[in-house]
């Protein structure tokens, strides 16, 4: 047995049939080929499976692909061209806000949606923000960086120096 | 500020170069296990055991073999048959493949579940009937050890026991007398708890076995490939896989810290599954599995004790520990060091008598004894020393900064021979501490400590001050399965004077892409931009022991600037030769040589490496390659001191950590914004197991902890702003003179932490709080003080 559904990903529609327990990540992931999208827990714990649901960031792993039947999809597929990098991007690279890549992802879509809400954050703000997300490599203290960095070019301001701060 | 040697555009050593390798990450370009599809590929999911101790009594797949897509459904049994069910584990333990009667640990593979797709799969493992008759697990490692305990490894014969091994070094007459005759005597127990790495990505593999030409190409999250690779061969060689027919690659890895160091048994029934079947078969472990069933770390439980003076000289101590391994020692230590790095417990003290000890007992738990962001026991070492110490400071009532400044090795005394037999190569402590103290205004806290305790409020300042052992190993004492520890690099120099650069080790996220390219950078002058970094595929790159414990700059790092240095011996030959001057005539500056005096007589490395392949010496070997195996000389020795301040909330057992200051000294820096990001990660892995982590479990083994919805892995909000610096003592035997500093914050953050809380706390008579230190640990241990 298969439902019909039409979803809209990075821009591009897509009509499929697809199991109705079907996991939104891995119609992503499987059928669609994108592999940005990553699994961490299955259990909506990590944020690795993030992704933008009609502007909403969302944990992919525990919503059937049923239930974005109509919807409009964002993956970090879709938030720049290949040989350009938005300012969370650029961000994330310039402040070294990941090390191993697996959570970058998750980390990037849930950002855009709390820059989208709350476009200058404080600190506390963004470690709540990103505190369905997690990664076990950096510490955090550069993704909040990387986070202000983009809050700040979003803004048009000059974000603060990228250099590592030693005491 | 760290200076360079090279231009920006060369970006050599010291530079904060940007990562390559981010680029494919920031664009959902990483190629992770999981991401690799092949034709025909087919799906594995896993039965596991519900119970801890259990006989199986029969395995029914006739269901699962029922639903569309199951393939196969393979057993012990059927491992059986092509002598696949045993294999041996990094410490020369044995571990079973898949059971064939007889179930160790809760979450042990049972048996597994080939099928089209991964639903396929799950749904076949839903429906195999396993019928078990249970036992009575032995969880306990202290009861483990009694007369009456049931014998777990009956598979071993003549095993009369739990015990696995015992272990001590040190100078046991003479501890005993110095602590029977000392003015003052401290001692603790202490468990440092069982926990998981929890990379975010899980473990996993494709096994894609050609049955025409009888290749193996194996794609796993691996962090040794080629050790992997020969214990493969070691484990399956009868069958006909050959060392040549196996070619392992470990793509991109989403964290490692130990736990994609060994080979679990998902790893090798893929294997056998692919090498049935004759198509790839791909093995993902969900989180669960990957909590419940990966090698665990640490798992000590050790009791510190420390003789000293009245006025704060420290004279010894002794340490004697008891290691629950679970069912097997699958730990990763060197073979001839089952305690690891332990003996680097004496610290960064100045004294020359202790004694340790270690008995290692089986129990019903997972197996393991693995890294968690530090591989060789460092972490536990350092944590009873730096506790006991604070112990002796509050039994004296010194200031613990004071006493460490004490008894700190000073400078001028390295290298400096431990009593365990270390020769720490270089150190400048008491710099550390100072800058640490300086940083955190630590005599200010203490005078608002005694402020705010008039006011009856809880603040705690604590302090670590550590000495690592890092960069395994010198191959007179380090192997693993009797490969020596070296490690290797390849550089290959393209006529164009752009660089492709191999290593035997391989990066989980550490950025080797960057920082290998900058080593060469520093030593050739060709830009870091320019020279491609790969590691990780067993036909291609030279062969190395992998990346853990913080070996990948003080082994392959060295590889890199040695086979460099090679490169620049030949660079300087062609470079005579195009100048017709003699080889003395001639100075280096980053990126060419020039005469002596004439600066415009120069040539660039690019023209150099042009002529290597187009215009060389008559009898030189053509081309521009060099490769190096680097033993290292020594263990590199790095140390940090840190300063943590807590306030503790008496009403509810509350821990707000306010400032954490970590001073890392790792020798001379290759990238600092890397070492930093090191550092920042490290540190939230340290403050994870001594305030969250721990896996627990209940009398009859079960697991109480087994998904990240229970197993407190830190988000942002846990994680403190963390405040860093560092101290430049360069390794003096290193060919660069750097150290390694990954997992240092990981070893030297925990302590720091349970030492302020001990701290906040110490007024009430509380002497030591064991990790992790919970609210309700704190609220319970001032209930029974009185306090509320």
């Amino acid at each position: 047995m298969t439902k019909h559904i039409k979803i809209t990903v990075n821009g591009t529609e897509h009509e499929l049939d697809v199991e109705p327990r079907l996991l939104l990540v891995h119609l992503i992931r499987e059928n669609l080929a994108m592999t940005g999208t990553h699994i961490g827990c299955d259990t909506t714990s990590c944020g690795a499976c993030t992704i933008l649901m009609d502007g909403k960031s969302v944990k992919s792993c525990t919503i059937l692909a049923v239930q974005a039947n109509g919807k409009n999809l964002t993956t970090i597929e879709g938030v720049s061209a290949e040989n350009e990098y938005n300012h969370l991007q650029e961000g994330f690279k310039e402040n070294h806000g990941l090390h191993c890549g697996f959570c970058t992802p998750g980390m990037i879509l849930r950002a855009t949606e709390l820059l989208e809400n709350n476009p200058d954050p404080t600190e506390e703000e963004i470690r709540w923000g990103i505190s369905g997300n997690l990664c076990r490599c950096t510490g955090y203290n550069n993704i909040v960086k990387a986070i202000k960095y983009a809050s700040a070019k979003n803004r048009g301001i000059e974000p603060a120096s990228t250099e590592p701060e030693f005491v | 500020m760290i200076e360079c040697k090279t231009s920006k555009a060369i970006s050599g050593m010291g530079h904060s170069m940007k990562r390559k390798e981010d680029g494919r990450f920031l664009h959902g370009q990483g190629n992770y296990v999981d991401d690799i599809k092949l034709p025909d590929m087919l799906y594995m999911d896993i039965v596991r055991s519900p119970y801890a101790y259990a006989k199986i009594k029969n395995i029914d797949s006739t269901a699962a073999l029922a639903i569309p897509g199951v393939l196969a459904v393979i057993t012990g049994k059927d491992l059986e048959q092509y002598n696949l069910h045993w294999m041996p584990t990094l410490m020369s333990d044995t571990q079973m493949v898949l059971p064939t009667d007889t179930v160790m640990y809760q979450a042990q593979e049972v048996c597994a579940v080939i099928a089209t797709s991964r639903y396929a799969a799950r749904d076949g493992r839903e429906a195999v009937k396993v019928s078990y008759e249970v036992m009575k697990p032995v969880i306990d490692p202290y009861k483990a050890m009694d007369a009456s305990a049931p014998v777990l490894r009956t598979d071993k014969e003549g095993k009369k026991d739990n015990h696995i091994w015992h272990w001590e070094a040190g100078q046991k007459e003479r501890t005993e007398k110095i602590f029977a005759e000392a003015e003052v005597v401290v001692k603790e127990q202490m468990h440092i708890p069982r926990i998981h790495v929890s990379s975010i990505e899980t473990c996993g593999c494709v096994a894609d076995y050609h049955k025409v030409n009888n290749q193996l190409n194996m794609y796993m999250t691996t962090q040794a490939p080629h050790a992997i690779r020969t214990v493969i061969a070691l484990v399956a060689g009868h069958v006909g896989l050959t060392e040549e027919k196996i070619r392992v690659i470990s793509p991109d890895i989403g964290g490692g810290f130990g736990g994609k160091v060994p080979v679990y048994p998902g790893y090798v029934i893929a294997i056998a599954a692919s090498f049935l079947i004759g198509q790839p078969v791909k093995w993902i472990e969900d989180r669960s599995e990957n909590l419940q069933a990966d090698s665990f770390a640490r798992d000590y439980h050790i009791t510190a004790e420390m003789a000293g003076t009245k006025d704060g000289k420290i004279l010894a101590t002794r340490f004697k520990i008891l290691a629950d391994h679970g069912y097997t020692d699958a730990s990763a230590n060197p073979s001839k060091f089952p305690t690891g790095m332990f003996s680097i417990g004496t610290g960064s003290y100045d004294y020359d008598t202790s004694f340790m000890e270690c008995d290692a007992v089986y129990t019903n738990k997972p197996p393991g004894g693995v890294a968690y962001r530090c591989s060789f026991r460092v972490t536990e070492a350092v944590h009873a020393i730096e506790r006991i110490t604070d112990r002796f400071s509050l039994e004296i009532g010194k200031d613990p900064a004071d006493v460490r400044m004490q008894n700190f090795i000073k400078k001028e005394d390295f290298p400096w021979k431990s009593p365990m037999g270390w020769e720490y190569d270089s150190g400048d402590y008491h710099a550390g501490l100072k800058l640490a103290m300086d940083t955190v205004d630590y005599w200010g806290l203490r005078k608002k400590q005694a402020e705010m305790r008039k006011e009856g409020k809880l603040m705690g300042i604590g302090i670590s001050t550590f000495t690592e052992i890092v960069g395994a190993g010198p191959s007179k004492d380090f192997d693993i399965l009797g490969i020596k520890m070296f490690d290797s690099a390849e550089i290959r120099v393209h006529p164009t004077g752009k660089a492709i650069a191999r290593f035997g080790t391989k990066s989980q996220g550490q950025g080797h892409e960057t920082t290998y390219a900058q080593i060469i950078a520093e030593v050739l002058g060709i830009p870091a931009e320019n020279i491609q970094v790969e590691e990780g595929d067993t036909d291609t790159a030279p062969y190395g022991l992998g990346t853990y414990a913080s070996r990948s700059t003080p082994t392959a790092g060295a590889a890199a600037a040695v086979a460099a240095r090679k490169l620049k011996d030949k660079a300087r030959k062609i470079a005579a030769y195009l100048l017709e001057v003699s080889e003395e005539d001639l100075e280096w500056e980053p990126g060419k040589f020039f005469v002596k005096g004439a600066p415009e007589k120069v040539k660039t490395i690019q023209e150099i490496v042009f002529a290597s392949y187009t215009n060389f010496p008559q009898g030189m070997e053509a081309g521009f390659e060099a490769t190096h195996y680097y033993d290292p000389p020594n263990l590199t020795f790095p140390s940090g001191a840190y300063i943590c301040v807590v306030e503790v909330d008496k009403e509810t057992g509350a821990i707000d950590v306010k400032r954490f200051v970590a001073i890392d000294d790792c020798g001379n820096i290759i990238n600092p914004m890397i070492v930093q990001g090191q550092v920042h990660g490290g540190l939230t892995q340290g403050i994870a197991p001594a305030m969250y982590e721990e896996l627990i479990y209940d009398e009859d083994g079960n697991i109480l902890n087994g998904t990240l919805m229970d197993y407190l892995v830190p988000t942002a909000v846990e994680s403190p702003s963390w405040e860093t610096g560092h101290t430049v003592t360069p390794s003096p035997h290193h060919p660069i003179g750097a150290k390694g500093v990954g997992e240092s914050p990981t070893v030297g953050a925990p302590p720091a932490i349970a030492n302020a809380i001990v701290d906040a706390l110490s007024p009430y008579g509380i002497t030591h709080m064991e990790i992790p230190i919970t609210p309700f640990k704190v609220w319970k241990a001032l209930k029974e003080k009185g306090v509320v």
